[in-house]
């Protein structure tokens, strides 16, 4: 006698965006690849029931200037090559980046204060050394990425990169230059789900298509506030596929800058013996705050460590099915 | 296929006399509390054997509860009533296992089941752990592993052997302490019931997918096994990650019975980073007892975080201890902060703090759990208060410097904590990543 199962498979009636980073020379960019993401029509790894188009991507972190406050544990794999963004960005294509996240910290006016001319010179950099597209992230202060950006999109013209971030208070001016020159945009939230809708309204009100958005619900680590993003990562997909053109976005990690300042990935063995070795606690950590966020619908990582990376992207493989 | 019973379908199974008894008025008024399940069945002393069985079946939770062992340890799952955990909460962890082999020599078994039983940890005041022992039958004496295994925990056990004898001698070992018999299947089904039946323990059942486990379930039930958990046991983490949303969907949004059990899932390999990898993508999604292999205490902790994190109650704000901090070894010198007791505010401003290298005291705010904003808005994060709670832990009296740094969302109330205590108050920056640049460069005790 079968016992017959009811069918349980679940559509929607739309897709995320399709994004696309980069360009290549025929399309009036250096790029040797793009990379695109979005274009789901289903859950996380919901293959079985909706399409996954373009699978998650992993980007790297290159910062302007050394990473003074990064544990050795995850600066090693970079200690030669954290002077230069060029050579660093190539490091970071070796250890398997889709694409690389170039954070202008220096510009931090509260830091080294590098001119809006030192940040295109790090960016063109970058540019001549590797063929991945390219991530470009402020410094987090407001009037001097209003000052930066605007010479570093027109340097990158052409480029299609992905440029961050505008917020709900700061947005004229990236939505104006990235309009201007061609680039894509990630658009800020402080783990709040009305406003990361409130952020995009803004940008689609200044005339920028929302198809060229990502959102950035703000990232908490592993074990600090992870689950209150990813929830709202689960809130936010659930309502783009729904319908919601307004929350139908790919949506942005920042795992390694998180995750290589709690004190999981950072205590050596000799202050918390208990909590096992740093060299493998450290890159599990950030690895694992990765797969937590892919569940949740996370279509860009940005990450650090080589090691964390290479797990990770095996994951993203394994539970789409294409390998053992 | 049970349905859940309407108001009306209630009313017909009730005397309908409207004798009050229930403290309602009418039969109608109670079979609507009923429905709504404000009400259970049993407030009506008049109610017939049959309507409670229709009533029973049809009301019981669209997902069994299951507990695996006895006591302090005993560990119980199921019982999930979403497939978000926005949409309420999960409501019981899952359990986290972790599995060896009897081919072991016993000493190395009774070390590692030592060391396996050891690891728990404390986060943000929980004690989070390994919460069963797994041992699995690879050929060995399974009977003496069982018991090697039952000296050296406290832990349940889960027993994993396909040859119900072998698992009938090994449960003699095991008196009445409920362990977990994995796995029964289309094989080995009878017998195993009958063991699962004998020792009243919770039985794991193994089907590749839900169709596989929807021919076994009302089988086992019908030879009186309903404490069962359904181990779907596809080829590959993809087809496995599939099988446990459909079966979480059937048991949730269609009331599917045959399935409407707990879930188990077996993580495979040895590379730290993929068992990591796998036990994540079966805790986020809908596995309630997650079988490891040997693992670490990078790994153990890694993964009961992950557990602790999306088990989480997200109706609830979440709140750390209100006291005085202390981060470094804080001395005279040391600035001090002051925050508020919900958990991320509390991690980010201790985060960056630990980030400045700065030893620092962090004066906690009990704001009953709402961050900087939501507490000042809501009258939580007051001058007073401020005032208050720096007194309470005496904090002032162990600086010489009498200074005190406010979130720099807070400003305005910079001049009453001044006035009132004649401290010096320094306005914080407004976002918690400016503390290291703060303390680095703005902090200075004289």
């Amino acid at each position: 006698m079968g016992v017959e199962v009811p069918d349980v498979k679940e559509s929607f009636p739309q897709a995320i965006y399709t994004v696309t980073i980069g360009a290549t020379p025929e399309d009036g960019g250096t790029r040797a690849k793009v990379v695109t993401v979005g274009g789901e029509t289903a859950l996380p790894f919901h293959t079985f029931e909706g399409e996954i188009p373009h699978p998650p991507v992993v980007a790297m972190e290159v910062w302007d200037v050394p990473g003074e406050d990064w544990p050795d544990v995850v600066r090693e794999p970079f200690s030669e090559v954290m002077g230069d963004p060029g050579a660093w960005a190539v490091k970071c294509v070796e250890y398997g980046a889709d694409l690389i996240c170039l954070r202008l910290v220096g510009c931090d006016p509260n830091g080294a204060d590098k001119s809006p001319e030192d940040a295109v010179q790090a960016v063109k950099r970058v540019l001549e050394t590797v063929g991945v597209p390219l991530i470009i992230w402020g410094c987090g202060n407001p009037e001097k990425d209003n000052e930066v950006f605007p010479l570093v999109a027109e340097a990158v013209k052409g480029e299609n990169c992905l440029l961050g971030t505008i917020t709900q208070d700061n947005y004229k001016t990236l939505v104006a230059v990235a309009t201007a020159y061609g680039h894509k945009l990630i658009a800020e939230s402080p783990v709040d789900i009305n406003i990361a809708k409130q952020v995009n309204i803004l940008a689609m009100d200044a005339g920028f298509p929302l198809e060229k958005l990502v959102i950035y619900p703000s990232t908490g680590a592993l074990g600090y506030g992870i689950e209150y993003v990813y929830s709202i990562m689960e809130r936010t997909r659930l309502a783009g596929l729904g319908g919601d053109k307004l929350m139908a976005m790919p949506i942005l990690c920042d795992i390694g800058k998180e995750v290589w300042g709690v004190k999981e990935a950072r205590a050596p063995r000799e202050e918390q013996p208990e909590w096992g070795d740093e060299r493998l606690r450290g890159p599990l950590w950030e690895a694992t705050t990765a797969y937590v966020y892919l569940m949740a619908g996370a279509d860009i990582l940005v990450m650090r460590h080589p090691e964390a990376v290479r797990a990770t992207k095996a994951f993203i493989e394994k539970i789409l099915g294409r390998q053992g | 296929m049970a349905k859940k019973l309407t108001g009306i379908e209630i009313y017909k199974l009730l005397p309908r006399t409207n004798c009050g008894d229930c403290g309602f008025s009418t039969c109608m008024a109670f079979a609507m509390q009923v429905a709504a399940k404000k009400v259970a069945l049993d407030k009506c002393p008049h109610v017939s054997e049959e309507a409670k069985a229709a009533l029973g079946e049809a009301q019981a939770p669209p997902m069994r509860t299951v507990t695996i062992g006895t006591g302090d340890r005993a560990w119980t799952v199921g019982g999930e009533t979403v497939l978000f955990r926005h949409e309420e909460k999960f409501h019981r962890p899952c359990a986290v296992a972790v599995r060896f082999g009897d081919d072991l020599p016993a000493e190395e078994l009774a070390a590692k089941v030592k060391e396996a039983s050891g690891l728990r940890f404390v986060r943000i005041g929980q004690e989070i752990g390994v919460n069963l022992i797994a041992v699995e039958h690879r050929g060995g004496d399974f009977p003496a592993a069982v018991g090697i295994a039952r000296e050296n925990t406290d832990l349940p056990l889960v027993l994993i052997c396909e040859d119900p004898d072998t698992m009938g001698k090994a449960l003699e070992t095991c008196g009445d302490s409920r362990p977990l018999l994995y796995p029964a299947t289309a094989g080995n089904l009878e017998a195993m019931a009958a063991l699962a039946k004998e020792h009243s323990c919770p039985l794991g059942v193994r089907g590749k997918d839900a169709e596989e486990l929807a021919q076994l379930t009302p089988k086992l039930k019908e030879l009186g096994v309903e404490d069962l958990i359904l181990h779907p046991a596809a080829e590959s983490l993809a087809g496995t990650h599939a099988e446990l949303v459909r079966l979480r969907r059937l048991a949730l949004k269609k009331t599917f019975r045959p399935v409407g059990y707990p879930t188990l899932a077996m993580v495979e390999g040895d590379d730290p980073f993929e068992v990591a990898a796998q036990a994540t993508a079966y805790i986020c999604k809908y596995a309630s007892v997650v079988v490891l292999p040997p693992v670490g205490p990078e790994v153990a902790l890694a993964l009961l975080t992950v557990r602790q994190n999306i088990y989480t109650d997200p109706q609830v704000p979440l709140a750390i201890e209100a006291k005085l901090y202390e981060v470094g070894e804080p001395d005279e010198n040391a600035p001090v902060l002051v925050t508020t007791n919900f958990a991320l505010t509390y991690f980010t401003v201790e985060g960056e703090v630990e980030r400045s290298k700065v030893p620092a005291y962090i004066a906690v705010v009990d704001t009953e759990g709402l961050g900087v904003l939501n507490a000042y808005a809501d009258d939580r994060l007051t001058a007073e208060k401020i005032i208050k709670t720096l007194k309470e832990y005496g904090v002032m009296e162990r600086v010489r410097h009498k200074k005190v740094i406010i979130p720099g969302l807070v400003a305005v109330l910079k001049m009453e904590i001044q006035e009132e205590t004649g401290w010096e108050v320094i306005v914080g920056p407004e976002d918690a990543a400016g503390i290291p640049s703060f303390l680095k460069n703005e902090w200075n005790p004289n």
